[in-house]
């Protein structure tokens, strides 16, 4: 490697501390929950070494079937999901999954879904004593489920509430909560989040929406709604982080329709301090590789040295 | 494996109406030297640009032809993707990855029949291509449009290859009574794959349980991402009761008693899959 391209690398390191535990990232591109498998499935099409980190598809106590087909759907700039949290379970993804992942050089942060409050802290101890196991990102707003995630993200005291059990069964690890822009106060809900124990929250999680065919005059979805992802998202997603960002001292991770460098850049101008690439992922496999790729060059393009002095620095004319 | 190739040819198949009209069935060439070698049965997916169009995802495709210099693709052009697919020129370039998915069992010594309906003769251009006594093997076709529409003729000789046109419901009649006496008769002593419209899979899945002949369904579904991230692909199967994670090994074998319905992703675990232990 030449020294250009280590100084290169370098400069994509970012660190985020939490209040009682930090994430230290080689860079800021990480792969969204749920867009990414368990992370081997993706490992023909780029070094997983090479990403800041992963986050591996929502985990239960039990496995999950899921809900019925059709489950996904393209709209404008974005694809509707309702997959109902189809997982392996907690056990399985321990016993049979993340003993492949090269946990070494690869942060692998797994998300926790629950539709219960014990049953999250339950989860959280399953991973808590686990070596490969960088982080926790705990699920609170997966609008999928009719049963569960919702209802815990859309109101201030039950996300506090998770967030603390989980804190509780977990106290070392970081601990992430990742929020549905689905409410009407999303700085509410993070800072109760943070009060209650999160070192960094993430967002956003899917916008619920839905998609109607004419010709059938049927929904798209089986579920009838789901949750829109893709660059139809984004700009609610920039906005979330800068809200997110101004409200709470912990750093935030940027969630939707980031599909190149350029958009990593831009979420951190409006306050995170990482990324997660979702569905670009599903348009092209080696997505999150390339970003990681193009982002020294366009970095250069625009005279950035430093990700953490770039973070949150929009230029806002004539102040606020 | 994930490439930017170019395409060398389209074709639209077949005659044209007296108004103009094509038959809306493409043949789609793409420069693919040295490109990974896949077994019969595998798919491809294929995206036209990576960042312009509206829609986002990519689309699956059977392989239909793998040469040394070119990948072949044979599609209808029905929705907005598909369209532009149709509309691309040689020189265009597209984002290709690939192989995925299982292998339709061959083997040289076993008498193999191959029902196909429609577009669903796909990937048996490949298959024939690539088995090694092509004699062993006896396809029948089931098309609606002209058989100039389809790679038919495309089919590498040595077979024992029908076509048979579907006009009327006597036609299909008579097309579903030959693939239930097919099947009768491969029952014993050879096996059955199919690929083509679901109603198609049923008729043949229920013959083959009927007459339980070893027979393999070649599935097409909706999918986003072709490589078991999306779940959007999943169909009923039914699994082990002690696996945890499907694979295609975890459905290769006969269906046993126990074994419990579950969802499967087409892309990893099929698209081939076992008549007995998928549910349609």
């Amino acid at each position: 490697m030449s020294m250009d391209k280590n100084v290169a690398t370098q400069k994509l390191a970012v660190s985020l501390k939490g209040v009682r535990a930090s994430l230290d990232l080689k860079n800021p591109v990480l792969t969204a929950s749920g867009t990414f498998g368990y992370g081997l499935e993706f490992s023909l099409y780029g070094d997983l070494r090479k990403l800041g980190g992963i986050v591996v598809k929502g985990l239960s106590l039990k496995p999950r079937e899921g809900n019925p087909m059709p489950r996904i759907a393209e709209t404008s700039y974005g694809l509707l999901n309702s997959v109902g949290l189809q997982n392996c379970g907690a056990k399985a993804f321990l016993k049979e999954k993340l003993p492949l992942l090269p946990v070494e050089s690869l942060p692998v942060i797994v998300n926790l879904y629950a539709v219960a409050t014990d049953e999250f802290a339950e989860l959280a101890g399953l991973f808590a004593g686990e070596k490969g196991v960088a982080a926790l990102e705990v699920n609170i707003s997966c609008p999928n489920v009719r049963e569960g995630g919702l209802l815990f993200g859309q109101d201030a005291r039950m996300a506090a509430q998770v967030t603390a059990a989980v804190r509780k069964r977990c106290p070392d690890r970081p601990l992430i909560v990742k929020l549905t822009p689905n409410v009407t106060d999303i700085a509410a809900i993070a800072r109760a989040c943070v009060e209650a124990g999160a070192d960094i929250i993430s967002c956003i999680n899917t916008i619920s929406a839905m998609a109607v065919d004419l010709s059938t005059r049927k929904p798209l979805l089986a579920a009838v709604t789901g949750g829109l992802s893709g660059p139809a998202v984004k700009p609610v997603a920039l906005r979330c982080v800068w809200q997110v960002s101004r409200a709470v001292s912990v750093p935030v991770i940027g969630i939707g329709g980031v599909r190149n460098a350029g958009d990593v850049l831009e979420f951190i101008l409006a306050g995170a301090s990482a990324v997660q690439v979702g569905s670009a992922s599903f348009f092209c496999p080696d997505t999150a590789f390339r970003i990681v790729e193009e982002l020294p060059a366009l970095m250069d393009k625009y005279g950035i040295d430093d990700l953490q002095a770039l973070r949150g620095s929009l230029r806002i004319e004539g102040g606020e | 494996m994930l490439s930017e190739l170019t395409v060398l040819e389209i074709i639209e198949c077949g005659p044209r109406t007296r108004l103009g009209a094509g038959s809306g069935l493409f043949f789609l060439r793409i420069n693919a030297p040295g490109w990974e070698k896949s077994a019969p049965g595998q798919f491809v997916m294929l995206r036209a640009s990576i960042d312009q169009a509206e829609y986002l995802c990519a689309r699956p495709f059977s392989i239909c032809r793998l040469t040394d210099d070119y990948l072949g693709i044979f599609f209808q052009a029905r929705g907005r993707a598909t369209r532009d697919f149709a509309a691309l020129k040689a020189g265009d370039r597209v984002c290709v990855w690939g192989p995925l998915g299982n292998f339709l069992p061959l083997d040289a010594r076993v008498p193999t029949l191959i029902l196909a309906g429609g577009i669903g003769i796909a990937p048996f251009v490949n298959y024939v291509d690539k088995h090694p006594d092509p004699e062993k093997i006896t396809l029948e076709f089931g098309h609606r449009l002209p058989l100039g529409c389809y790679p038919f003729a495309e089919l590498r000789p040595g077979c024992r290859a029908s076509a048979h046109l579907e006009k009327n419901g006597r036609d299909r009649e008579a097309f579903s009574a030959l693939v239930k006496a097919r099947i009768r008769e491969f029952a014993s002593s050879g096996i059955v794959l199919a690929c083509g419209p679901t109603p198609f899979l049923r008729l043949v899945r229920e013959f083959a349980l009927k007459y339980k002949a070893e027979t393999w369904l070649s599935l097409e579904t909706r999918m986003a991402c072709g490589i078991g991230a999306c779940l959007g692909c999943a169909v009923k199967a039914l699994l082990p009761p002690d696996v945890f994670i499907p694979s295609p090994a975890a459905l290769a074998g006969p269906l046993q008693p126990e074994d419990t319905e579950r969802f499967v992703q087409t892309c990893i675990c099929g698209p081939n899959f076992r008549a007995d232990r998928v549910l349609l």
